[in-house]
């Protein structure tokens, strides 16, 4: 693929008859005796050889349209309208003719791959299983296509692999032999539910070229479900934005970048988080600054006292069972200023909150040292940590499971001011309020249960109680993974505020570098439990110097369909050039 | 900016993201919710108005301990013998085939010496729901407890606590019951509940670690470490109330279990003595009459299935509740009938 332009346009001028056309599709659920509208009137076409994406928050009714073509709805749901698959309807079909539809004419490439294999069989089961329900194919037949299945998708050793259970392999090789799977009958609708959100930005950026290349072999329409506008702006032709079961705008992927006409679509493409626009591209251009090497980065000078301190740390978690001594962290030097903010970068398995858990004293130091507001944490007892309790705090990744379901969460947030101020009463209560203000929920909600929350005012919570006693240090970890775009920015902005008012310090653990660049005045990057570099966010976001994070830098997707054109041909020169990683 | 931000400037709700599925939910409690779908719970809902009605039954009739009841027999007395044999009075009503609905001095007939069954069997009643609460109560503590301290520390008290449990576990109840409850037996129902609960709480404390387990990797706990709490208050603020589902729904089933082990022991005669009445006994003691009384067996049998079935339907029911994935999945004709009513409208 050169550039898009350079593709068959699949205006409605042009003769190509669409893959799919859906008219009036509307999605709704029976609960407690009345439907509910999950999705209404959706009206689109996906024509052969076609990226389009759909876009919008949880809850939108992205997910729940597309389920419906293949009549994969819960049992309370309903859908009306008309789907056709090259011509034929294809909504509501029950039984036999159901089936020959699922895999064989439309597939779907789940989030999770994990959960969407089955660990009691390899993958090459998998694979032959779904070829043989659909085609007329011997077992040594199948066997030979998956294997030419699984070298079409890169999948290194296929002969291998055919052989592995999910388990044995990477998140990304899951992907693969899922996305082989789903190409397995020559689909001529392809689904991808959200298909890179649970890996690496590495991997995602693999991942997203492999199913480029396979769209211009296959001539199949692919309907990508995302809620990431990098995503989006590196794969999609076209674009649909859903919000509250409706269509709000749909277009080519440029236009409904660079010329957004309804203000949902302005606002969600406001609150994207822009890698590479948040720090001065010129603060560290040209040759790196003097006294920028890694050790004197890590020192933060010696007037800023430091509020957590890291000295050739190792984390270690213990032998269990059959599985060795694992090293999570592996000598690890920086610290964290009074009132900055660090951010720390990785893939998954790098150690990243290993070390934001060392920190708060959840997990025991094997050697180094660790000072939190100049207390060392190497060693201690649990009985001399509960003064420390009250100099850090710490906010969750996943607020779904950070708030006891049982609590409301005036209690989660009351209960470090119970336990260390010894508030009681009337005055315990104040203090709750006064911080449920703070961060923007309304004093009513202090009697509701976490269920009832948003993602978002969860979240909020997390943070109220994180900053209950006024923490020098604050660890976020992955603070904001968890929500969508638009409501991540408002947490990102209040996080913001409170920084400013309250001046912790705060280790921002993420692996969204281009969170990390919006908030943090200096980023550190970790590698296999190693710190690969350490520098000011502009320098680290614009001028990478090891070559790890080139790559990382590299791989992460920005919003707009032309610079990330650029990018990616940069990245594939930077691959190229260093050889396979 | 110090000043705490006024509430005014609190901005528009977020809409939230699972807001269908929560229609359901809206503005109730865990433990509402847990309540509203037990109470639609239609077995739920009959076992637990059966097991009501027994109760009420048993100790309105023949009163509890020192307080009279409104039945005229003692459990224990002998009275002359109303019919031939004992036969009960209970006739039945013409269209089932008896001679008219009918109650009679003994409807449930009387043994041999002129006992009244109708008393003995609600005594037996009473004995067995005794015996099973008792049995619930304490095997429910030290379930609890070992589960709790096994999965919350893991660790050696955690094998220590497992391989005890283990031991346990291979005690056959049956003999164990009918050795101690032998021993225990003369100190009447009380002590032989008691020895019985002590025997009978591994499978609960087998769930309990399970449960803790995956509770202790939830970041709640951490979060409530790191809010400084002490081990007792994680596990009594924030793990039991979350583990509450699996601790009912166990111990519930365990109290099914329980009438009919002491049913089982009473009628192998090594639980309940004399002049104790279970129903076990009752039915122990009249097996030789079965051909020629069976009346006998009757009321006692067909109260331990009706005790232990409507536990199980409340345990049932309970289990339903506290699972949140569980929903209501509404019928077909339900929705069919919500749709043309929807098209009427429109």
């Amino acid at each position: 693929m050169t550039t898009p332009e350079s593709k068959p346009r699949t205006s409605p001028g042009t003769t190509r008859e669409p893959v799919l056309e859906v008219k009036d599709l509307s999605v709704s659920f029976y609960v407690d005796g009345e439907w509910y509208a999950a999705a209404s009137e959706v009206s689109y076409e996906v024509y052969p050889g076609e990226v389009l994406a759909i876009v919008g928050e949880s809850g939108s009714g992205k997910t729940q349209s597309s389920m419906s073509l293949l009549g994969l709805l819960p049992s309370n749901g309903r859908a009306t309208g008309s789907a056709k698959l090259r011509g034929k309807e294809i909504l509501n079909l029950r039984g036999a003719a159901a089936r020959r539809i699922r895999g064989q004419e439309i597939s779907v490439i789940f989030q999770e791959p994990m959960t969407a294999l089955n660990p009691v069989y390899t993958i090459g089961f998998q694979i032959v299983e779904m070829l043989r329900s659909h085609l007329p194919l011997s077992p040594s037949q199948a066997r030979e296509r998956a294997l030419e299945l699984l070298r079409l998708v890169e999948m290194p050793e296929p002969e291998r692999r055919f052989d592995n259970f999910p388990h044995q392999l990477s998140g990304g090789q899951r992907q693969r032999a899922m996305i082989a799977q789903s190409l397995a009958c020559d689909p001529t609708l392809l689904i991808a539910d959200e298909p890179t959100t649970a890996l690496d930005v590495t991997v995602q950026a693999e991942i997203l070229k492999l199913i480029r290349d396979l769209k211009d072999r296959f001539d199949s329409g692919i309907v990508l479900i995302t809620h990431d506008m990098g995503v989006v702006a590196d794969m999609a032709d076209r674009v649909l934005v859903m919000k509250d079961g409706r269509i709000v705008e749909q277009g080519p992927t440029r236009q409904i970048f660079n010329d957004p006409q309804h203000p949902y679509t302005q606002q969600l493409l406001a609150a994207v988080p822009h890698f590479g626009t948040h720090s001065p591209e010129t603060a560290a251009s040209g040759t790196p600054a003097p006294a920028a090497t890694p050790q004197e980065a890590a020192a933060p000078g010696a007037a800023v006292e430091s509020v957590l301190e890291l000295t050739n740390l190792v984390l270690e978690y213990p032998k269990r069972g059959s599985q060795p001594v694992f090293r999570a962290i592996d000598d690890v030097s920086f610290s964290v200023g009074k009132g900055e903010i660090v951010g720390l970068v990785g893939e998954s398995g790098s150690g990243k909150t290993t070390i934001g858990r060392a920190a708060v004293g959840l997990l025991p130091i094997h050697s180094g040292s660790l000072k939190v507001a100049g207390v060392e944490m190497a060693g201690v007892k649990p009985k001399d940590l509960k003064p420390l309790r009250r100099k850090v705090g710490i906010v969750f990744q996943d607020p779904g499971s950070s708030l006891n379901p049982r609590f409301p969460i005036g209690e989660s947030i009351g209960e470090p001011l119970q336990l260390h101020a010894n508030l009681k009463g009337a005055e315990l209560s104040r203090r709750v309020e006064e911080l449920l203000d703070q961060v923007h929920l309304s004093r009513a909600m202090r009697n509701r249960y976490p269920h009832e929350l948003s993602g978002g005012q969860r979240q909020r919570v997390g943070i109220a109680r994180a900053l209950a006693l006024e923490p020098e240090l604050l660890v976020a970890d992955e603070p904001t993974s968890a929500l969508d775009v638009s409501v991540q920015a408002r947490v990102l902005d209040l996080f913001q505020e409170l920084q400013r008012e309250h001046g912790f310090g705060c280790l921002f653990i993420s692996h969204d570098l281009a969170v990390v660049e919006m908030l943090a005045a200096r980023i550190a990057v970790l590698h296999h439990g190693k710190l690969v570099e350490i520098g000011p966010a502009a320098q680290v976001a614009h001028h990478p110097r090891e070559a790890y994070t080139q790559r990382l830098v590299a791989a992460v997707p920005v919003p707009d369909p032309d610079e990330q054109q650029a990018r990616r041909a940069e990245r594939d020169a930077l691959l190229a050039a260093g050889g396979p990683s | 900016m110090t000043t705490p931000t006024p509430p005014s400037s609190v901005p528009p709700e977020e809409s939230i993201e699972n807001a269908i599925e929560l229609k359901d939910v809206e503005g109730l409690s865990q433990g509402r919710i847990v309540l509203r779908k037990f109470v639609r719970h239609r077995g739920a809902i009959v076992g637990t108005t059966a097991l009501l009605l027994i109760l009420l039954l048993s100790v309105t009739s023949i009163g509890y301990g020192p307080i009279p009841g409104w039945w005229k027999w003692d459990p224990n007395a002998t009275n002359a013998v109303i019919n031939p044999g004992g036969r009960p009075t209970l006739s039945l009503p013409s269209w089932l085939g008896g001679d008219g609905l009918a109650w009679g001095d003994a409807p449930f007939g009387q043994d041999e010496i002129g006992r009244d069954i109708f008393a003995r069997t609600m005594l037996g009643v009473q004995t067995s729901l005794q015996v099973m609460i008792i049995i619930g109560f304490v095997a429910g503590i030290i379930g609890v407890a070992v589960g709790a301290a096994a999965g919350f520390f893991r660790g050696w008290i955690d094998q220590a606590l497992m391989r005890f449990t283990d031991l346990v576990i291979t005690f056959p109840v049956l003999v164990i019951g009918a050795v101690l409850g032998k021993m225990a037996g003369a100190g009447g129902v009380f002590v032989l509940a008691l020895v019985l609960g002590l025997i009978t709480w591994t499978g609960l404390a087998r769930l309990v670690r399970g449960d803790f387990l995956s509770l202790r990797e939830r970041e709640f706990v951490d979060a409530a470490r790191v809010a400084g709490a002490s081990n007792f208050r994680i596990i009594r603020k924030h793990m039991i109330p979350n583990a509450m589902g699996v601790i009912i729904v166990n111990i519930t089933l365990l109290m099914a279990a329980a009438v009919l082990l002491e049913a089982a022991l009473s009628f192998l005669g090594f639980g309940v003595r004399a002049p104790d009445v279970s129903l076990g006994r009752m039915i122990s003691e009249y097996q030789s009459a079965f051909s020629t009384r069976p009346w006998l067996f009757w009321w006692p049998g067909i109260f331990i299935i009706a005790i232990a079935l409507s536990i199980n339907f409340i345990g049932d029911g309970i289990r339903d509740a506290f699972d949140p994935r569980q929903k209501k999945v509404p019928s077909q004709r339900e929705m069919e009938r919500s749709l043309r009513a929807e098209k009427k409208d429109a």
